[in-house]
Order: C-alpha cells, then structure tokens, then sequence
C-alpha cells in the first residue's frame, strides 16, 4: 500500500504514480501537488457555499438486512449506564462526522488527536483507503480522477473550507467535516479568487496545497 | 460476653438446647462462621433452630438484593453482629433512565436502625441507592469502626457527604465511589483526610470530575504505606501521575488519570521508569483520552496484568493490539468498539487465558455511524479463547450463524449479554429473526446464569429459552417477543429464574398472571412499555398478598394501562416510601 509513502513524499510529480486513473486527490480541479498540509491563512470574511449539503445521500447497504432509517430515539436504549457517556464526552473528545461524497457510512474523527491540518488530513486518507475496499466498484467510473474538497461545517451552520482558520480556531468552531466532490464545490463564488484562500492555487510545485490522494486498487 | 448473656435470656431453655445438640452452640458457631456465601448461610439457617440460631449470631456480612424485600428492623434483629451490609436498591433499568428520580430506596432509615442496635458496623456496600449527604454524616459519626464504604449507581449526594467520611472515619480503610450521580461541587473533600491519617487501602475517586489537590493527594498516597488501589480521575495528568507511583509500588489495582498530555522526553522516561517498579498491577484501568504513543510506557507493567479496563479510551484497532502483545496472562478486558474486529482479532491472538470480554459503543445513539464491532469481531475472539464464559457485546449487526459458531467453540457461558443496538433488527445476512441465535446460545451454554437478548425475536426465542435454559437466574429482554406465549415459557420453564426485566414486548395480562407463583421463588419482576393493565396488576396483588405490586404511571398515558410494572417478594410488606408517582397496589 503505497498512501503511507504518498504521505510522505515531498511534492514529486503525480505522474509518477502507477495508479494515476484511479487517484482521488483532495483539492480544487487543476491542483496537482499532492501533499497533505496546508498553509494556513488568517481569513476574516467567511466562504460558505450557495448550495445545501445533504449528508444523507448514500450508496445502497449492500447487505440484506439493512438497518432502519433512522427514528426518534428510545429513552434508555441502547442500555449504556448514563454516566458513561458524560465521561467519554467530557474527557477531551472532540469527535466531529467526517462524511465522504458517495462513501455509504459515515466516520468520526476525535480533532482533539491532531495538533494541525496536516496531522488531521493525514488522519482521513488513512480513513479514505479503508472505504475504497469497502466501496461498490461498479461506480468505478465515476471514482476515476475526482478531486475531493475538505470542508466542514461550523457553529453557525456555515460550510467552511478546510483551512480557512487557525487550527484551534477551527477545532472550536468546527461541528461536523464532508469531503465534498470537487465539481460540487465548484461554485464558489468570486470570493474563491480571493489571494487569502492558499489552498485554492493551482501549481505543480506549490507544496503546501491542500491534498489527500486516494489509492484506487483494493488490497 | 454481653451478646452471650443476651442469647442465655432469649432461649427458652439453654440446659435443654445443650443437651439436644451434638455440638455446644459455640462449636457449631465457629464452624458455621467458616460459611462465608450467603446463600450457604441461608441453607444452613433452615436446617433446625439450632443452626439458625448459630447462624445468626454467627453471622457477620448480610447481602441484601432488594432493600424493599425486608425491614431494616427484622435484619438488625435476626443479625446483631453483623460487621457488613451490602444492599441493592433500585430495579436495574434506573441506570437507563427508566424509574422516576425519587422512587425511593434511601439508605437513611436502615443507618438509623443500624447505629441503634449495630454500631460495630464496619462496611457499607450500595448499588443503585439513594444516598444524601446527611446520611453520609451521620454514617461517619454513629460507627466509630467504619472501614469501608462502596457506592456504586448511587445517587442524591455529593462532594460534602465525601468531606464528612474524610473527616471523621478514622478507621477508614476503603473509599470506593465508582460511577454514580453524584453532585460533584469541587476536589476539596480530599483534603479532609487528617495529615495523621494513614490506614487508606482503597482510593477511587475515578469518576469525580472535578480537579482535586494534587499536593494533598501525593502525601496522602506516600503515607498509606497499605495502600493497594488507588483509582484517580481525570484531573491527573500524565506528567502527575508517575509523582503518585513511585510512592506506592504495592499497588495492584491502578486507574491513571488522563492518558493524553504532551509530554517531553524526559518526562516519558520518569513515566516508563515509574511503570516498571509497580509489579505488582493486576488490574488497570482510566486512561481517559489516552494517545497511544504513550500506552507503551505501561508495557512493564503489564506483565501481571489480569484485567484491563479500557472502556473510556477510545483506541484504535492497531493500537490495542499493540498493547496487548504485553499482556499475555489477561483475563478480564473491558474495551470500546472504536479497536473493530480487526482489535478483536488481535485480543484473540494475544490472550489465550481471557475469561471476560466487555465492548462498549462510542456512539450509542448515533445511527449515522457504523464503525463498531460485528460478528466477526464476536467470533475471532471466541476462536481463541476457549475459557471465555462472560461476554457483554453491542453491535450494529450480527448474524445467527457467528453466534452459533461463537458458543460452539466456547459453550462455557455463564453470562452470554448481547445487545444489537437497532431494536427488532434481523440477522444481518438472512433477514430473518435471532431466535436460532440465542436457541443455540441456551442449547450449548448448560452454565449459563444470565441472558440478555436482542434483535428481531419471535415467540420461539423464548420457546428455547424455557426449554434449555435451566440454570438460567437473570433474564432481561427488549422489542422482543409475539404474545403472551413467549413470557410464559420463561415463566414456567426456567426453574432458578430470579430477576427477569422486561420492556417494549408485546406481553400482556395473561402472561404476567402466569407466573403467580414464580413471582414469590424470585427476587423481582419488571415490565414496562408492554400490554399490562391496571386490572391485571390489582388481580395480580390480590391473589399474591406477599408480592408487593408497584406500578409507575407515565403522564398522559391511557388510565387502564400499566406503564411500568415492578413486581417483588416482601416479608416488610408494601413500602410506605414510595412517591407519588408510584402505586402500590
């Protein structure tokens, strides 16, 4: 599995890869560097984006019996003691969903684990490969050469990209994350020219973009 | 010698009982004070008066199930030197939100009692009791020999009834507040314990979250040269915590405070090295938030280590098998499902000699995730670990056949608790109900004491269960079930049956009035959200004078229809405690 080297490498050229058909890389469309960190900016002004995000659209569970939709929850079910539960959430977790355009399940991720974007992004494209083995490959087609966008929802119920604001600022503020397909975030609106928005500059040799390769081949 | 001469007055005629007896009274007590099981005791006590006299007087540690079931009175008369008490309160689903919160179960008139005709009372052990801080004063100040105090599930207190057992116990040997509703106004209750003060034996404070004096508790650790358990909570960071350790290497019970501080090299080290003189851990636990890069500072000392309890540290799969790797004699594990099956592989792999498995769901009520563990998990770890007789499982899926697979390979079970946290939810491949699941769960398992079930159940479920499950005492059962016909069989086929808890089951008069005389050879009966009536219980009530029959009415509902149902023998008769809301019938 070469995503661990990929994470690594320090802006070699894409075209080097085997898998160049099958990579995701999480960016804007054009970018190719493909390094995991971002330079991050002080941005005063918010980018949110003009259309609503529904995380409820999922590929088919490919199980026979597949759960229920969602209902109301159950007082006192599952049985888990109260107290419990305050003490897992108390302790310093942070977990917000992470959610990946055509992945059928969501992740969690603790943003109390990583101490900068890097280490967070770092985080998610070990998360990515396990979907890929998980994911229907007959959607294949529509898998080849995406880019996906990092961005997340904060606590005015604002979608953000990724990067935006300073890490802890970020981790305060941010209530869930969705990997959006790039020609979704496409509409960004005249904001996205702006010079403050970093991540968003398209150059092979800018290491700093924001960038989360997806290997295509199943192990 | 007063406690003789009171036992001379009260036999009617000691010449005769001496002369009757093979044994004077004092030999058969020394004997008998050998019993320490209750339900020995128990049986001893019904053999001639004899006995039962000797046992009384002999007895020192009463355990009572369900503090409605007798008088505090008739136990401080039939026991008058009993040193320890250990008392269950309120029915179990109190944990899970379902009774209302002044239901009763106050310890505060059986203290009363006590401090009158048993004031050499040492130990006090609570679960799911109603405890204020006024009770605990007046526990410390009315036994001048109290020892230990245990409170688990308990509610109604707070810090300052903590202060007052600091203050004024002098002989406090235990102090042991596991998870309960405890009003936690602030750490200043540690520093009640007197500077002179040095018996502590066990400490466990690991559910408290408020910060507490960290000077204070590292001189009080330092000077309890006996002290073998010390739990603390999360205010104790890593870089605190090797400062404790090294004052107290006897240690066997550790539960370490936070587990995620970003520690320098040097102080990783103090960390290792403080790790590597406590050899004599058995039993670890806290490691609240814990990052992993550290967890191998515990590796040396592990290699005692016979239960594991990391249900509050939310590691990854390659993470526990890491750690695991260093603890080869486990016995017990208690972990989250954030390790996956791939976690549980490696549990199975790494600890040959484990016992009991516990999994605890990150996110219990959360649909949209669906990590976690599953039937692979369940049957990776029963392939390898052939003595494992308790299991405690939340899944989001599971199959018919993995646990059929599951207890063939281990048909030990004594506590088989599984729980599929989507009600009524299939077999995950077939679709089709659980019931073969947990027929071949009481098929196999011909030890198995408890049960709990799960997922979609039909009447037949609970045919098998009747049918095979003879050594069967506690049953609890959710969204499950056809009619009446599936409690019935419980009812009437499972012979050691004590404590079945019901809710949300289509279950209705005729199957509650079906056990009428099995309520009375158990311990407790409770059914909520299914189809009982009022006239169902006040018929029950009526034909069973020694059950007390509560029932506990939710608002807005149906005036004929018994919300919850909390049925219970009683030599005390009907409580004269309970709150509005519930209805003694």
């Amino acid at each position: 599995m070469s995503l661990d080297t990929l994470a690594d490498s320090t802006g070699s050229d894409v075209t080097s890869l085997n898998f160049e058909d099958t990579e995701l890389t999480l960016g804007l469309p054009g970018c190719e560097s493909r390094l995991p960190s971002v330079r991050v900016t002080k941005s005063c002004s918010k980018r949110g984006f003009t259309e609503t995000v529904d995380l409820n659209s999922r590929s088919d569970c490919h199980r026979a019996g597949k759960p229920p939709a969602a209902k109301a929850q159950v007082v006192g079910w599952p049985p888990v003691r109260s107290w419990r539960q305050k003490a897992v959430a108390a302790g310093g977790c942070k977990y917000v969903k992470v959610a990946v355009d055509g992945a059928p399940y969501l992740r969690k991720v603790n943003l109390e684990e990583y101490a900068s974007y890097k280490e967070l992004l770092e985080a998610l494209e070990k998360m990515f490969s396990w979907f890929t083995i998980n994911w229907n490959y007959k959607e294949e087609s529509k898998v080849k050469g995406m880019e996906y966008v990092p961005t997340y929802e904060d606590k005015d119920s604002d979608w953000m990209m990724v990067g935006d604001v300073p890490w802890k600022m970020f981790m305060e503020s941010c209530k869930r994350i969705r990997l959006m397909k790039s020609s979704e975030a496409a509409v960004l609106g005249e904001n996205a020219q702006k010079q403050n928005f970093e991540m968003k500059v398209p150059s092979d040799d800018d290491p700093e973009s924001l960038n989360v390769q997806e290997n295509g081949s199943r192990s | 010698m007063e406690s003789e001469l009171k036992r001379f007055r009260n036999s009617p005629n000691s010449e005769e009982l001496t002369r009757r007896s093979s044994f004077p009274d004092e030999v058969i007590e020394r004997v008998l004070s050998l019993f320490k099981s209750h339900k020995d005791r128990s049986a001893v006590s019904l053999v001639c008066k004899d006995w039962y006299n000797a046992e009384r007087w002999s007895r020192t540690h009463v355990f009572i199930g369900n503090c409605y079931s007798v008088s505090p009175e008739i136990v401080a008369r039939r026991f008058p030197n009993i040193r320890s008490v250990t008392l269950k309160g309120k029915p179990r689903f109190s944990d899970f939100n379902l009774v209302p919160l002044n239901w009763g179960a106050d310890i505060h008139a059986w203290l009363v009692v006590f401090a009158d005709e048993c004031p050499f009372l040492e130990e006090l052990r609570l679960k799911r009791m109603t405890i204020s801080d006024e009770s605990l004063e007046f526990l410390s100040v009315s036994f001048p020999n109290f020892k230990s105090l245990s409170l688990l599930s308990c509610d109604g207190f707070s810090t300052n009834g903590l202060s007052a057992i600091a203050t004024h116990c002098k002989n406090l040997i235990e102090l042991d507040i596991q998870e309960n509703g405890i009003d936690d106004r602030g750490g200043s209750w540690l520093s009640c314990f007197p500077e002179s003060f040095t018996l502590l034996e066990v400490l466990n404070f690991a559910n408290l979250t408020s910060d507490i004096n960290f000077d204070v508790l590292e001189r009080l650790v330092s000077r309890c040269k006996s002290l073998r358990v010390l739990k603390v909570n999360q205010s104790i960071s890593l870089e605190q915590l090797p400062r404790l350790l090294v004052h107290a290497p006897q240690l066997t019970e550790l539960g370490t405070g936070s587990f995620s501080q970003q520690l320098t090299f040097p102080q990783y080290e103090e960390l290792e090295s403080a790790f590597s003189s406590c050899n004599n851990i058995h039993t670890l636990s806290g490691l609240w938030d814990v990052k992993a890069i550290y967890l191998p500072a515990l590796y040396s000392a592990c290699t005692n280590l016979t239960f594991l309890n990391l249900s509050y540290a939310a590691l990854q799969g390659g993470e526990l098998a890491k750690l695991l790797r260093h603890c080869p004699r486990l016995q017990r594990l208690w972990v989250m499902d954030t390790v996956e099956d791939k976690g549980l592989e490696a549990v199975g792999l790494n600890c040959p000699l484990l016992e009991e498995l516990r999994v605890f769901p990150l996110d219990p009520y959360d649909e949209e995730i669906a990590h976690g563990v599953t039937e692979a998990g369940f049957i990776a770890v029963s392939c390898f670990c052939p003595r494992l007789h308790y299991v405690l499982y939340f899944c989001r899926q599971m199959t018919n056949a993995a646990v059929a697979t599951v207890v063939q390979n281990c048909p030990n079970f004594t506590h088989f608790r599984l729980c599929i946290m989507n009600p009524r939810q299939p077999d995950c491949t077939t679709g089709e109900p659980m019931d073969e699941a947990f027929g071949a769960v009481v098929k196999t398992c011909t030890k198995l004491q408890r049960l709990s079930v799960s997922g979609l159940l039909t009447d037949l479920t609970f045919e098998y269960i009747g049918k095979y499950a003879k050594n069967l005492e506690t049953l609890s059962v959710a969204f499950a079930g056809s009619s009446d016909w599936g409690m019935q069989c419980v009812l009437e086929g499972c012979p050691k049956l004590r404590k079945l808890e019901i809710r949300d089951c289509p279950f209705g008069n005729k199957a509650l009035l079906s056990g009428l005389e099995k309520y009375e050879s158990m311990r407790s009966l409770w059914m909520s959200a299914c189809n009982v009536t009022m006239n169902g219980c006040r018929l029950l009530a009526r034909v069973m004078p020694r059950l007390n029959v509560e029932v506990m009415k939710e608002d807005g509902s149906d005036d004929s229809q018994a919300d919850k149902v909390y049925v219970y023998r009683s030599v005390a008769g009907p409580r004269r405690d309970a709150p509005p809301s519930v209805q003694t019938l």
